[in-house]
């Protein structure tokens, strides 16, 4: 890292990255769904003050930028944990069981999907399709797409991760 | 070597006689499937061994390429080597010395992958000619294979007129599921006279269960970019938006990459080969939004806005983004669009049906053994489809039914396999086309139990605008649960067929009114499963778990 990214405090470079992005986009409105990706991308979740700051800077009421952001499903207004388990609920996984999947996850975490664990090391979403279909069920943890799984194999490969 | 930048229309086929020219000097071409299947089995460190091996061996005469989806995604990671034309499955990086070893004799025999079943000689590629063939992220790839030549003819030697014309006598219909014909919706458009036009390539392919828009896109996105450039030179717009989701990552980098060569190239962008024509491209990802994929509801996303269909008319052809005529297809029919200008109208018509023209792509998944894309012609039957290029049902279990067209389609059952598969035989068997979908169930699938997970998913992903969709398909959902849990009563059946119609009839956009599709077909097909879980509280595919309550006087009178 070099000195100027490190005087530079994180809530500033995040704020600046949605700031460029406003900008490429001539600060129009349209452009409300780009910024929010950035944020999200950039913060992890959408937080008040942020969606604030969009509002004025892009000339919307906030009840359009609230709205916009409950309304789609790739935005989440509490902060994730450290770990994401993202389970694939699609046709071709819940025929090969996701479902069993599922309530293994949440019940050894005790986490609805949607929802972060106590200690913030795991958050629970699902997914409505992946579009890796071939390797059903699927999940995505972290970042890693993974495959034919089973209840065992999805709690093994999470305790993995968590406690390495 | 010719730089990509500033083509002219003569350029293109010398740049493909060159690059040509240069792979045959390879005496092998090794191919990696770096399609998002593969690559989540690890095939990019399966394609970093093998350079190395070729590199550690100093084979000047064979390379290693990154390739696009070759279609037998049960078997990846895969590989494939030319010209001998030996497919490698289940490929580990392991593998990579001994596939290298092998080249100047006998294939690694473990590794091999039979081509001559029907998975492979039973297909017709046309959208899919170049997955697997060429690498995604290399222009000179494209071009090698004629990219761009029928955008350059088109600019030069055809009016907009022409265009629509040959695109209309070709018979092509919309991929994405209504089948509207292309040709009569490219000239609605081009009569609109405003002074900007919009075309939207729809790649926000929402159905569960499907994936080959993206499976076209990361392997072939110049294909698609090329099919909206000729769009968008036959319509009179000058700009384009590609919606994608954004659970996609891949195909929103490779489509990036491509959108930026070909801009360099002056393939995109202004004045695009040396013309007066201009054609930009830009990128929206969806934000996880089903209904999104509505063209209505597409369009306000694109505007920044909560997606929320309208309703129509008018039309977008009429009035769309930023109520200026737009033109929306689908990646399929995009990429349909250069094999139809290249080959004439007339071969187009010649494959498929009376109504249904060209080929199909198809994702299959679910119970069957091939999971995987493939390509037919239109009128392929399902048995074709299911026994023989998906090679049947895995575990030796027994086909009870193949959804089509995802939570706004159906279930066909094993007695109408013998069906061709095109717009109106499955319209008429209670089920849609839809994007491409074909999911397989065997007997432990309960039907009901299938019906009310599809209303689930159309219940949570209703935008709540209008009334028969967001309070229709909750109470159709609390009826379909009741039934799986073995409270219902008799007459709850009936209830639900009487919802599902006024739904059906009453509500705004496709997302409502085909959302009581799956439910529609199941009653009409095993409608002896619900009666089971509903008098006997029995689940003939012994999945469903019925609360161990006791009957009420009201349902003890009852029978």
């Amino acid at each position: 890292m070099t000195q100027t990214a490190q005087a530079l405090s994180l809530e500033e470079k995040r704020w600046r990255m949605v700031k460029a992005t406003m900008r490429k986009n001539g600060y129009a409105p349209d452009a409300l769904i780009e910024t929010l990706h950035t944020v999200q991308n950039a913060y992890g979740y959408l937080d008040a003050t942020t969606l604030r700051a969009i509002a004025r800077d892009l000339h919307l009421p906030l009840s359009k930028v609230y709205g916009v952001a409950t309304f789609y499903h790739a935005f989440t207004l509490k902060p994730e944990g450290k770990h994401r388990c993202i389970l694939c609920q699609g046709t071709a996984c819940y025929i090969k069981g996701s479902q069993a999947i599922l309530q293994a996850v949440t019940g050894t975490y005790h986490v609805a999907p949607g929802e972060t664990t106590e200690d913030g090391a795991l958050s629970l979403l699902t997914a409505r399709c992946l579009g890796s279909c071939s390797l059903a069920p699927a999940a995505i943890l972290d970042e890693e797409v993974v495959g034919n799984l089973t209840p065992e194999r999805t709690v093994a490969a999470l305790e993995g991760l968590i406690k390495p | 070597m010719i730089h990509l930048q500033g083509l002219t229309p003569d350029d293109l086929p010398r740049i493909a006689e060159a690059e040509n020219a240069t792979s045959a000097t390879f005496e092998h071409t090794i191919h990696v499937c770096v399609a998002a299947g593969c690559l989540s089995l690890h095939s990019d460190q399966v394609q970093r061994n093998l350079e190395h091996e070729v590199q550690e061996r100093g084979l000047s005469h064979c390379r290693v390429k990154g390739v696009g989806c070759m279609g037998l995604c049960r078997a990846g990671p895969l590989v494939s080597v030319r010209p001998q034309g030996t497919l490698y499955q289940g490929v580990t990086p392991d593998d990579a010395p001994a596939i290298v070893e092998s080249l100047d004799s006998a294939p690694v025999e473990h590794l091999v992958c039979p081509t001559d079943r029907p998975f492979f000689t039973r297909q017709t590629r046309i959208v899919l000619a170049n997955s697997g063939e060429i690498d995604p992220e290399r222009l000179e790839d494209a071009l090698a294979v004629g990219g761009y030549q029928q955008l350059a003819y088109v600019l030069n030697d055809l009016t907009p007129a022409q265009v629509i014309d040959q695109i209309a006598r070709s018979g092509l219909r919309g991929r994405g599921g209504a089948g509207y014909p292309t040709g009569l919706k490219w000239g609605t458009v081009a009569k609109a006279s405003w002074p900007r036009k919009f075309v939207i390539c729809n790649a926000d392919e929402g159905d569960p269960g499907a994936f080959m828009d993206r499976s076209v896109l990361e392997s072939d996105p110049h294909r698609v970019l090329e099919g909206m450039a000729i769009a968008g030179y036959a319509i009179g717009a000058e700009e384009a938006y590609i919606y994608i989701r954004a659970e996609y990552p891949l195909a929103i980098k490779r489509l990036q990459t491509a959108i930026r060569q070909a801009e360099r190239a002056q393939l995109l962008g202004r004045n695009i080969l040396g013309t007066s024509f201009s054609f930009h491209v830009h990128l929206r990802l969806g934000a996880g939004a089903y209904v999104c994929g509505e063209e209505t509801a597409l369009i306000a996303s694109i505007e920044g806005k909560r997606g929320q269909p309208r309703s129509r008319p008018p039309y977008p052809a009429e009035s769309g983004l930023w109520k200026a005529p737009t033109l929306i297809n689908n990646v399929e029919t995009f990429a349909n669009i250069a094999p139809i200008i290249a080959n004439g109208p007339e071969w187009f018509a010649g494959i498929g049906t009376e109504r249904s023209k060209g080929t199909k792509v198809f994702a299959l998944a679910g119970k069957i053994i091939n999971t995987g894309l493939i390509e037919v012609p239109m009128g392929t039957s399902l048995r074709t489809i299911i026994n023989d290029i998906g090679e049947g049902i895995a575990g030796g279990h027994r086909f009870k039914a193949v959804q089509t067209g995802g939570p706004g389609g159906g279930c066909i059952p094993a007695e109408y396999l013998d069906t061709p598969v095109d717009y109106e035989s499955l319209t008429s068997m209670g089920s849609i086309m839809g994007s491409g979908g074909m999911i397989v169930m065997d007997e432990y699938s309960c039907m009901v139990d299938v019906a009310r997970y599809f209303m689930e998913f159309s219940m949570s992903e209703s935008c709540g605008k209008c009334v028969p969709c967001r309070v229709g398909t909750a109470e159709m959902y609390e009826l379909l649960s009741r039934i799986v849990q073995g409270r219902a009563r008799i007459d709850d059946l009936e209830l639900l067929r009487e919802l599902c119609e006024v739904v059906k009839q009453t509500s705004l956009c496709g997302l409502g009114q085909s959302a009581p599709n799956p439910t529609l077909s199941m009653i009409r097909y095993f409608k002896g499963e619900f009666l089971a879980h509903i008098v006997d509280h029995v689940c003939p595919a012994r999945q469903c778990q019925f609360e161990t309550v006791a009957p009420t006087v009201e349902q003890e009178v009852e029978r």
